[in-house]
């Protein structure tokens, strides 16, 4: 074991480690999709996790989401009526909800609700010796625990943005038309007529199925990976919730910036 | 027709990296024995059970179970043994998420195409066999410590297996959960018709069980015998163990410097 301190030999090391790790969780989520049999054949597993990470998600994610949207319908109205357009506002809210803050806030929110609890989830079943004895059973943990939560992960995350920018449209109604009184009708038809199925509406799905796969992928991994102590699920659980949201932050830049390359 | 002993074990060596864990390892098991392998934690004996288990791949020598080289199969193969052996693990490592009635169908539905109606019964069966039919709504978190071995138990005997390992079976149990896990050991393995090995550092209990005892120390096989044999071992390391006596081979202080230079006593 070479020592990590701050000499150069140690910021080696710690590079070494990070670029095995990252070897390790490639492989580690080949080996998850392409054990993805058992969840296809079997897809009341795929529900049950579904339950779990989607559903149990669903009320943060819908307050989160109402109140997102009643702060943007302050906030935009403020700066709309300077230049006399408040009859934009539901332009505004709709477009930063479905391309930006629908599917990273939520997925944001999704990762410390659902990925810690996976994490620690597979990190103690893993500690108490729960996945050796399903090897030892010849199930393999892989198909079995792991995969079904990959693909639940996968298919939760776009419904929980999309139900988070549906729940933001409806409090930046509240607040705009109902509570301030801009025009309900101007409300409604910009939006309908400024927001575009393809560059809005899809790339904002795209981008909460990318942070989905992420954000599943990294904690699915933490917890797999994690040491089987309490100090190590612990350990991994935090690095879930960090990695995840850094990963969701930059990952949004660089979608963000391929999708306006062609507009 | 099928070998005398259904495992057995050559001139096996195993390794971490440099360390030796194991070396020149022999041991063969007959059909329908009870066997310990016993030492002090450290002494091998949980990595020869991972390896009769083909958990970990011996390198040096031969595993043999039922007439399988261990070492040479695929994973397929080693999948295809397992469904053959059943584990019960030291704490349980019983499903948290499942009820007890779903850990002991775990492998039935995971393995086999039974009907529900089937599955049922046969769960209650293996319960009852460890006196848990009534607790089969249970989840494993309001079960005792013994309560919870016996429905490891249960669930390890679902699919009748050939070979029964036991890890540590008796750690952390009070005398009555201890006699009870110790007389099932004895009775599943003659109603079963399997073999058992059990691997553990509770000497009186598994000497009272079994019929023959590995003792290994330092990754060496250095008694075996009968449990009479045992008790009446010559051997000093052997004698240390099974008296539980605090000094002798095994050193009470942990290896490190002299006392007098770490209290500076130095002249």
């Amino acid at each position: 074991m070479i020592h990590k301190g701050l000499s150069i030999r140690g910021i080696g090391a710690r590079t070494i480690d990070s670029v095995l790790r990252l070897g390790y969780a490639a492989r580690f989520i080949a080996r998850t999709v392409m054990s993805s049999g058992t969840s296809l054949r079997r897809p009341r597993l795929v529900i049950r996790e579904l339950y779990f990470t989607g559903v149990l998600s669903l009320i943060i994610i819908l307050v989160s989401g109402l109140f997102v949207g009643m702060v943007l319908g302050f906030q935009g109205y403020h700066t709309l009526q300077t230049y006399g357009s408040e009859s934009a506002l539901g332009v505004l809210v709709a477009l930063s909800l479905v391309r930006e803050l629908g599917p990273v806030v939520s997925a944001l929110l999704f990762a410390s609700r659902a990925g810690s609890a996976m994490t620690a989830e597979i990190g103690l079943m893993k500690a108490t010796e729960q996945l050796s004895a399903m090897e030892m059973m010849a199930v393999d943990p892989i198909s079995r625990v792991v995969a079904p939560r990959f693909w639940a992960g996968v298919i939760a995350m776009p419904l929980l943005a999309a139900m988070f920018s549906a729940m933001g449209i409806f409090g930046g109604y509240l607040v705009g038309v109902v509570l301030i009184g801009v025009d309900e009708g101007s409300f409604w038809s910009q939006m309908q007529s400024a927001v575009d199925f393809r560059n809005d509406i899809m790339n904002g799905v795209i981008k909460s199925a990318v942070f989905g796969f992420a954000v599943t992928w990294i904690s699915l991994f933490e917890g797999y990976d994690a040491p089987p102590t309490a100090e190590g699920v612990s350990g991994a659980t935090t690095r879930t919730v960090v990695t995840s949201s850094l990963a969701i932050l930059a990952l949004d830049f660089l979608l963000t910036a391929f999708m306006f390359r062609g507009l | 027709m099928p070998d005398k002993n259904i495992i057995e074990i050559k001139d096996v060596s195993y390794a971490y990296g440099t360390r030796p864990i194991l070396t020149g390892i022999n041991m063969n098991i007959p059909r329908g024995a009870t066997v310990a392998i016993m030492g002090i934690s450290g002494s091998g004996k949980t990595t020869l059970l991972r390896l009769i288990a083909g958990v970990m791949k011996a390198r040096q020598g031969e595993v043999n179970v039922d007439g399988q080289r261990v070492n040479n199969l695929d994973s397929a193969g080693i999948y295809r043994l397992r469904r053959r052996l059943g584990m019960m693990f030291q704490f349980g490592a019983l499903f948290t998420d499942l009820s007890v009635f779903d850990n002991v169908a775990f492998q039935m539905r995971e393995h086999t195409d039974l009907s529900e109606a089937m599955i049922r019964d046969l769960v209650l069966m293996k319960l009852h066999a460890v006196g848990l039919r009534g607790a089969h709504r249970l989840m494993p978190a309001e079960l005792s410590g013994g309560m919870a071995r016996r429905v490891a138990l249960a669930r390890a005997i679902a699919l009748d297996p050939m070979l029964m390992l036991y890890d540590e079976p008796f750690t952390g149990l009070d005398p009555i959960a201890m006699g009870i896990i110790s007389n099932l050991i004895k009775e599943l393995n003659a109603a079963l018709g399997a073999t058992s090995i059990v691997v553990t550092h509770d000497v009186q209990e598994a000497l009272a069980v079994v019929d023959y005892v590995y003792y290994l120390s330092g990754g060496k096989m250095v008694a075996h015998g009968t449990p009479a044999d045992i008790r009446n071992s010559s051997d000093p390391v052997v004698r240390q163990f099974v008296y539980g006596e605090i000094d002798g081979p095994v050193p009470y202080q942990y290896p490190g410097r002299k006392l007098a230079d770490d209290m500076r006593l130095g002249a």
